[in-house]
């Protein structure tokens, strides 16, 4: 492509044709302040926080929008634009809740510190809010507070764009205008995946996960309640992002100890559940393969997606796994198999899980989830809840020594470690499907063609005169891609995995702000030398997944199995 | 001097095609179909004609980038959606003589290579809707629409679109979504329309006015309209005159006529003692009794510091008080902005609010100095002209009438009694 040079504050930048001003600031290391901007999504232009002067054009210019031409001037620090910026952000405040001091992204808030960073010290327009709305809290995972929404319209687009959901969009206009779900019902009526992109899209306050902190104190401090703690494999990547460290470091021995000083009785592990979901999945997919079931099979384990399919494909449900998800297979057995080595009863224990996801929330609450008898997970918290919880209660995260998971359930490989990033499951299952169907030791267990971010990945993989097809799509308008060729009925896959935000669930929408694509490529780093690092790598050789079959479960797919970690799906309409 | 309303104002004539065609109607297009579609695009040129909607830009060089864009099919579409405050021209071309637009996006589908026109028409037009679409109808029927239109190679179609009631949608890319089906919200620029327009494709979009100078252009030559008026923005101009006035009404006069004779002289003079005229609707700057010799051409309306528009010329005399209009100004925009960028929604919004306080007593001086600031604000950073041009007539009305609104905050008290107290 042609290049062109041009002039940003008097350095000469010479960039791709086409390319906006605000990427040519960048690389003259100017980041040219932004609201609506996000490097991931559509230009939008609409927040005009990014103005710039050009020279010979009567007005000024939004940066993001603005293509670059030869020899053009461009002056992003004028007193012009300092000052146009100052009064569009003053806007914004005036019309903005006062509520800095209790918001729940008080410290992650980019208007705020954009108009820390702008010196916007005092507020010229009247102030006080002119309309009240009401807060929408019918989703049960995501609050929504209209009130503090900045109209940046970065959530319309990741719905749209990332997830091809679309369960909000602009209504109204004027003053009026309003970021809404469909006909102004509320986020849990309607086709709203719960993935929570949208809370770490949104730069203030107007979206945030339904906390679960105090549910979950209220049942630390409960004497006649056994806490038993669970995380999910993506957690220990990203939580000590939240204290401070460097991006992606891996903590998992910290963060069990930060768990067990801050209440729980027991410091368990999603990964054992991941496990146990392999060895469901797997002999799954070979029963189905062998007995002409219906293929291509889907994974199961991402809520985002499951609503997702509910809503846009309910006719193409057959192809979902029927196992549950690890958070949901912990639930059932921490309350049936560890109850009963415990000598307690289902309801004396109090499951709270850890994940990267806001779904996860909707998915506990769902109906089919009650297999121990009472709701097999009491509460969910995200990475960034269980983050404030462990803040809360004072403890130096960084500085604590590694500790272990408590056992049993504690005990996991490396297959379930890597459920964390998108292909995880693919090549977890490969690894365990591989040895069942050939009695046959796997030696290398690397399947270097489901990892990286690309949007869809296929391989091919041979197993004893099997040739397994296999795809794996995150974002969900990448499964779009895939259900769409489904439908045709042109998908030539027995096996595909999908998960709904990018990067899989190291990148979902209960993980620590910001989770740029560098960010996750970090994560996605420790996930593999964690799987790397662990002594057994194969679902199927977990000594305490082995001992679960022995003593309580018998085989997979049994009869015990089908009860407690199978469920099935609900069709769901359009609004 | 009439290229426009020429028709119109001839002794029975109707909006019926026989009456435009016994007036010479269609042979325009007739005659644009024995010539090369660069040979009217050089006529269009040489006219010099500039957009009627208030922009102002070159239509022959809009034309000619459609032209000359390769990208299929192209659209020819008409910005009837005349919401401007005090506009009501395009109207009376549209209800009168509906077959001179039809005839000229024709043309414009001729030169720039497009079947297909759609005319986005203003939802409360009702009477123009109709009368449109029986005009549709019946030049199909006599092949100046359709197929093959009179025996040529050449088809083209137009169909109508009506707008739901956004003044925003007047904005040309607004319009453009909203075509589409989306909310009418502007769009970046560049693209232009002109490149990317309905449904991405290569859009000539033009006002009903301008396009209404085409067939006259065609017959007579672009050298012929050149010499018309003012040579800075040659042509004539359709002017709406009401408020304080003895006639008001439409008036085509060659651009560059002053001022004070399309008021005096065509408009029988002002009711009273005037006050203040705004030249170009709500969007434009009052102007004053010692501006009255101001040539009405774009160049030097807005040399005056105000701006011609689209020709919506409102007089206003000393009966009125000009904080209570500069508040109705306010509160127009405040309920058309799409609320997309900030600096239009919030700053129309605030806008409102200070000429609210200012007309009930709970007024700030600052606030003049403030909204004065933010007109600069909003005029550099606003996504598309409404925001832009939002507060012109409050901020020239505070500059020009400062003791009026003094008054209203000192003393608490409109002296004309009309701001409620």
């Amino acid at each position: 492509m042609a290049e062109v040079t041009l002039t940003i504050d008097e350095q000469q930048v010479r960039v791709p044709e086409g390319t906006s001003i605000f990427e040519a600031a960048r690389k003259v290391n100017i980041n040219i302040p932004h609201l609506c901007y996000h490097e991931r999504l559509s230009l939008y232009g609409a927040c005009r926080v990014c103005v710039v002067e050009v020279e010979g054009r009567s007005r000024l210019e939004a940066s993001c929008v603005t293509p670059v031409e030869s020899g053009m001037h461009v002056r992003t620090n004028t007193s012009r634009v300092r000052e146009s910026r100052r009064m569009i952000v003053e806007m914004l405040l005036a019309n903005h809740p006062e509520e800095c001091l209790t918001c729940d992204k008080s410290e992650t808030c980019e208007l705020r510190k954009l108009a820390y960073e702008l010196g916007v010290r005092s507020i010229r327009f009247e102030k006080g809010r002119k309309y009240h709305y009401t807060i929408d809290d019918s989703s049960p995972s995501i609050i929504r507070d209209p009130n503090k929404c900045i109209l940046c319209g970065r959530c319309v687009r990741v719905c749209m764009e990332v997830q091809s959901v679309g369960a909000i969009d602009f209504v109204n206009r004027g003053e009026e205008v309003q970021v809404l779900p469909a006909f102004g019902k509320g986020l849990g009526d309607v086709e709203c995946i719960n993935c929570g992109q949208c809370i770490l899209a949104c730069p203030t306050g107007a979206l945030s996960e339904r906390s679960a902190v105090d549910e979950v104190w209220g049942a630390i401090s409960d004497p006649k309640k056994f806490v038993i703690v669970q995380t999910a494999p993506a957690i220990r990547e990203a939580i000590g992002e939240e204290f401070g460290m460097k991006r992606g470091s891996l903590v998992t021995g910290q963060m069990a100890a930060a768990l067990r000083r801050i209440g729980f009785n027991r410091v368990f592990d999603t990964q054992f559940a991941a496990d146990l979901t392999i060895m469901e999945e797997a002999h799954e997919l070979i029963d189905r393969i062998q007995n002409n079931g219906v293929l291509p099979m889907f994974t199961s384990c991402c809520p985002g997606w499951i609503k997702y399919a509910e809503h846009f494909y309910p006719e193409l449900l057959p192809h979902i796994s029927t196992c549950k998800s690890p958070q949901q297979m912990f639930g059932p057995i921490a309350k049936t198999y560890y109850a009963q080595k415990m000598n307690l009863k289902p309801k004396d224990i109090y499951v709270v899980s850890i994940m990267p996801c806001t779904a996860k929330k909707f998915e506990a609450l769902r109906p089919e989830m009650r297999s121990s008898g009472v709701q097999d997970v009491d509460a969910v918290l995200t990475t960034r809840e269980a983050a404030r919880m462990i803040k809360e209660s004072g403890i130096d995260f960084a500085r604590l020594p590694d500790e272990d998971f408590d056992l049993p359930l504690g005990i996991s490989t490396g297959a379930a470690a890597i459920f964390a990033a998108t292909g995880g499951v693919m090549e977890a299952a490969l690894r365990t499907a591989y040895e069942v169907i050939t009695g046959k030791t796997l030696e290398n267990v690397d399947f270097g063609q489901v990892r990286g971010f690309t949007g869809i990945k296929s391989a091919t993989i041979p197993i004893d005169g099997i040739e397994l097809k296999v795809a794996v799509a995150h974002r969900l308008s990448n499964a779009h891609i895939l259900l769409e060729e489904l439908q045709k009925g042109t998908l030539p896959y027995h096996f595909v995995e999908i998960m709904a935000c990018p990067g899989g669930c190291l990148g979902g929408g209960g993980q620590p702000p910001p989770t740029t694509f560098e960010i996750r490529a970090m994560r996605a780093a420790s996930v593999y030398r964690e799987d790397e690092g662990m002594p057994v790598r194969k679902s199927h050789e977990n000594p305490a997944i082995k001992a679960l079959y022995d003593e309580f479960l018998g085989k997979p797919l049994g009869e015990k199995s089908h009860h407690l970690l199978h469920t099935k799906y609900t069709k769901r309409g359009l609004v | 001097m009439e290229i426009i309303l020429r028709n119109i104002h001839k002794q029975g004539y109707s909006p019926d095609i026989s009456s435009y065609i016994t007036e010479g109607g269609y042979k325009a297009l007739e005659q644009s179909l024995e010539v090369k579609p660069g040979h009217l695009l050089s006529e269009i040129k040489l006219s010099k004609l500039v957009g009627r909607g208030g922009a102002a830009f070159p239509t022959g060089l809009k034309w000619e980038l459609a032209h000359n864009a390769e990208e299929y099919p192209k659209y020819v579409v008409c910005n009837a959606d005349e919401g401007e405050p005090g506009t009501f021209k395009d109207r009376i071309i549209m209800e009168r003589d509906p077959h001179l637009l039809l005839e000229a996006m024709a043309i414009c589908g001729r030169i720039i290579g497009s079947t297909q026109g759609i005319i986005y028409i203003r939802g409360e037009y009702f009477d123009a809707y109709e009368i449109l679409k029986k005009a549709i109808l019946d030049a199909e029927k006599r092949k100046f629409l359709g197929r093959n239109i009179l025996g040529s190679d050449f088809s083209f179609n137009i169909r109508l679109y009506r707008g739901a009631g956004a003044y925003v949608c007047g904005e040309e890319t607004a319009l453009l979504d909203s075509l589409e089906g989306k909310k009418g919200q502007s769009r970046v620029k560049p693209p232009f329309p002109t490149f990317t327009g309905y449904e991405d494709k290569p859009t000539a979009l033009n006002n009903v006015e301008t396009l209404s100078n085409i067939p006259e252009i065609v017959l007579k030559g672009g050298e012929w309209f050149s010499k018309i008026g003012s040579p800075l923005s040659p042509g004539t101009k359709l002017y709406c005159l009401s408020g304080n006035i003895h006639k008001p009404g439409v008036y085509e006069l060659p651009t560059g006529t002053p001022l004070s004779e399309l008021l005096g002289k065509y408009g029988g003079g002002v009711e009273g003692k005037l006050k203040a005229v705004l030249p170009g609707g709500v969007s434009s700057s009052f102007l004053t009794d010692r501006e009255l010799s101001v040539n009405m051409d774009y160049p030097s309306v807005a040399k005056a510091g105000s701006a011609l528009g689209s020709g919506a010329v409102i007089v206003i005399n000393d009966t009125h008080c000009m904080v209570d209009i500069a508040k109705r100004c306010t509160e127009f925009f405040a309920h058309e902005s799409c609320g997309m960028c900030t600096p239009c929604r919030e700053g129309t919004k605030r806008a409102k609010e200070m000429l609210t306080g200012i007309t009930q007593g709970s007024g700030e001086l600052s606030s003049l100095e403030l909204l004065r600031d933010m007109r600069k604000v909003m005029y550099d950073t606003s996504r598309c002209g409404l925001g832009q041009s939002a507060l012109n007539a409050v901020v020239s009305a505070i500059e020009k009438f400062r003791d009026e609104f003094e008054e209203h905050i000192a003393a608490k008290k409109c002296n004309l009694g009309i701001c409620s107290g």
